[in-house]
């Protein structure tokens, strides 16, 4: 079984970890002022890249903290974890 | 009105932990009083105000005076305490931790403690549970939340071959079942 590596924790199996879909989608600035149709692009529109994308994932059976990685989508490979108020990682 | 008697949701297991082999021994530990502690901060301040110091490395617990306090994330601990009712446990914390923008919840009806002990102890985890609990991993003041069969648990080393398995009420039963069915080998009697 593939071992991710959760910034506090530690690495543990995959099984511990819950999925959050691509990090670092920023809230709308003036969400009054959007469309419907970029609403729709906020809430359901995905970046969708054949290698290294960055990611949110939850030690949900752990320490129930979000956290930041970026993963290869292609290889599945963990390239590196971050806490949420750490920087971005370089992703390409 | 009938009266309320709390009763131990595995109270019909007493007999089956009793039967086990010394190798491995299950346990049922007495009701301890819980708060969960959430605090951002946590500076000399804490210290002074609840007596105790809140771990700081993930993965660890420290004894108090009259319980434990056990890491479960950055700004989050359980605190246990023997000597105290869960609503005075809560009550105190509570005051403690409010200044300092901090939180603490009773919940001492979340979990039951489960102590197992002996040489196959390490082996009996071991068949449900991805973590390296050898002792030069896993010694004294490791702590650790994960998974056992299918239960989430926080798994304690109190010393070597002794270790406290804390699971939530609800999945008590399903962990009891497991641990009996896991000891098995261990066992030298047979029932057919
Ligand atoms: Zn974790």
């Amino acid at each position: 079984m593939q071992l991710i590596q959760c910034p506090w924790c530690g690495p543990r199996e995959e099984v511990e970890f819950h999925y959050g879909g691509q990090a670092h989608v920023a809230y709308p600035d003036n969400p009054a002022e959007l469309s419907d149709q970029e609403w729709a692009h906020f809430v359901f529109f995905r970046d969708n890249p054949k290698g290294r994308f960055a990611e949110r994932w939850c030690h949900s059976v752990g320490c129930r903290r979000w956290f930041n990685a970026i993963r290869d989508t292609v290889t599945y490979r963990f390239e590196c974890v971050y806490r949420l108020d750490d920087p971005k990682a370089v992703t390409s | 009105m009938a009266e309320l008697l709390p009763t131990h949701p595995l109270e019909a297991w007493s007999t089956a932990f009793e039967r086990l082999p010394d190798t491995v021994r299950v346990v049922v530990e007495p009701f301890v009083a819980m708060v969960d502690v959430r605090l951002g901060d946590v500076g000399s301040q804490a210290r002074s105000r609840l007596g105790v110091d809140l771990p700081t490395v993930p993965n660890t617990w420290v004894s108090t005076d009259a319980g434990r306090v056990v890491w479960l994330g950055p700004d989050e601990w359980l605190l246990t305490s023997t000597t105290e009712a869960p609503e005075e446990l809560e009550a105190r914390v509570r005051t403690a931790v409010l200044p300092m923008g901090g939180s603490a919840a009773d919940v001492s009806a979340q979990r039951i403690g489960l102590r197992l002990t002996g040489a196959h102890a390490r082996d009996v985890l071991a068949k449900g549970c991805s973590i390296d609990v050898h002792p030069r991993a896993f010694c004294r003041g490791s702590s650790v939340q994960t998974t056992l069969g299918l239960a989430g648990v926080v798994l304690l080393a109190l010393a070597g071959d002794d270790y406290l398995v804390l699971v939530r009420s609800s999945f008590a039963a399903y962990l009891a079942d497991w641990l009996l069915d896991a000891v098995l080998e261990f066992s030298t009697t047979h029932h057919s």
